[in-house]
């Protein structure tokens, strides 16, 4: 009913679609969360077992020295639930690389023993990446769950408070913006001055910047959309919004991704589908940068959620005029 | 059930062109201009749509503009206090025009 990416991007000129490089290496250290948000594509929460184990993490460690990745994005569940995490980033912190976290700010709120990750995450320099779909409660606690959005406010105050956010400060903290329900996400400029604003009046809190990030119909989210009826609209928009421009810069050009088990895919997305990557490198054991660099990405429906408009990644927009 | 709206005709909006498609060419032009942030942004006038699409009852802009105002990031209590203005425009509009009813009626009366 819908036409195939691959052929877009054929009537585009884009096939094959291979990477371009691999600059940075994303890894899922397990489903577990202390959160089920309506739209994880994840399926994480507080159920999950899916963990990383330290062999694994080990692995990611060395294919970082083989890739020679710039940049390690650290993702889940909430990452900070594996309990070799601290060891983990410590590691990375040694390596030189830069490490982002994907944070979801209630577990710093959620128990005693992650009271102190602030301090930790300033002590090896990580760059911290949240969601806060909105910055009243109502649309944030119906995404992401009843209380949501006053402990991530609590837990945004106590960053800003030891520098995270801040003008001018090193201590990166970024906002992830995804739409509530079965729309696209507007300019992410224009978004970040409104949330800015909102956010300084309201609460106090400074962040250093705003990512948009186009909901993605794979898992919860998909089932959203067709249970709530909105599923055929809201791919017709994806379609039309598809954007050439976006297609030459979607992550799975430049990330690779690491699921609990050592798996390699071509994307977060990917990976929650199970699509490994079409190589015969297909785990962090055995990886070889010249086998993975041309490898042909593999495609679906759902990538026509990266080409929309300005285009979407785990970073926001990637073709912003 | 035939009805003179379909919500499917809002997608062939741009196929008016088939008939004259240099007016067409001109308006979507403009329009596409008209839209742009400027003096106003992009979400300040996408909630003025909103609000002269409830004055013009026209369900195609009211459809287009309930996303257009969600995409560019309005709660319910923005896109609700737009419609609100069009309504006191509008209620105003026709009560405004009591001062000419009692200007005539005093006029008739003795
Ligand atoms: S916090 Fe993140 S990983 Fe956890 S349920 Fe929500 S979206 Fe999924
Ligand atoms: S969903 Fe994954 S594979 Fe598809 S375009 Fe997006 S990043 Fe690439």
């Amino acid at each position: 009913m819908f036409l195939k990416f691959s052929k877009q991007l054929d009537l585009h000129g884009l096939n094959p679609y291979l990477p371009k490089n691999i600059e940075i290496l994303q890894v899922n250290l397990g489903k577990m969360c202390n959160q089920t948000c309506k739209h994880c594509h994840v399926d994480a929460g507080p159920h999950r077992k899916e963990i990383m184990d330290m062999d694994t993490m080990q692995y990611c460690l060395n294919a970082l020295d083989v890739l020679q990745c710039k940049t390690v994005d650290i993702t889940g569940g909430a990452p900070e639930m594996n309990s070799n995490f601290r060891w983990f980033v410590e590691e990375c912190f040694n390596k030189g690389v830069k490490i982002l976290i994907r944070c979801n700010l209630t577990i710093i709120e959620a128990n005693k023993k992650y009271y102190d990750l602030p301090h930790f995450y300033k002590q090896v320099q990580v760059e911290i990446i949240s969601s806060l779909p909105y910055y009243l409660p109502s649309k944030t606690d119906a995404q992401r769950g009843k209380g949501v959005f006053d402990k991530s406010i609590s837990a945004l105050k106590k960053l800003n408070e030891i520098g995270y956010g801040k003008e001018n400060s090193a201590l990166k903290l970024h906002l992830v913006y995804n739409p509530t329900g079965a729309f696209l996400p507007g300019n992410q400029k224009a978004l970040e001055s409104e949330f800015k604003i909102k956010l300084k009046n309201l609460y106090g809190i400074d962040f250093s910047s705003l990512f948009t990030i186009t909901n993605v119909p794979i898992n919860r989210f998909l089932q959203y959309l067709k249970d709530s009826g909105n599923y055929g609209h809201y791919m017709e928009k994806l379609l039309q919004s598809f954007n050439p421009k976006a297609a030459e810069n979607t992550m799975c050009r430049n990330t690779l991704s690491v699921s609990w088990d050592g798996f390699l895919y071509d994307c977060d997305f990917n990976q929650m589908l199970d699509l490994k990557v079409n190589s015969s490198a297909q785990h962090i054991k055995n990886i070889e940068k010249e086998i993975l660099l041309k490898r042909e990405i593999i495609t679906g429906l759902h990538c026509y959620a990266c080409t929309a408009g300005a285009g979407s990644s785990c970073g926001g927009e990637t073709a912003s005029d | 059930m035939k009805t003179y709206y379909n919500p499917e005709d809002l997608k062939k909006f741009s196929s008016i062109g088939e008939f004259e498609p240099r007016l067409a060419k001109k308006f979507f032009d403009y329009y596409g201009e008209v839209f742009k942030e400027g003096a106003l942004t992009e979400r300040e006038k996408s909630l003025i749509a909103l609000a002269v699409a409830h004055t013009i009852q026209c369900p195609y802009c009211i459809d287009a503009y309930t996303q257009d105002t969600l995409e560019k990031g309005c709660d319910e209590a923005q896109v609700m206090e737009a419609v609100h203005v069009a309504s006191a425009i509008r209620g105003g509009a026709t009560l405004v025009h009591g001062v000419q009813m009692m200007n005539k009626f005093k006029e008739l009366s003795m």
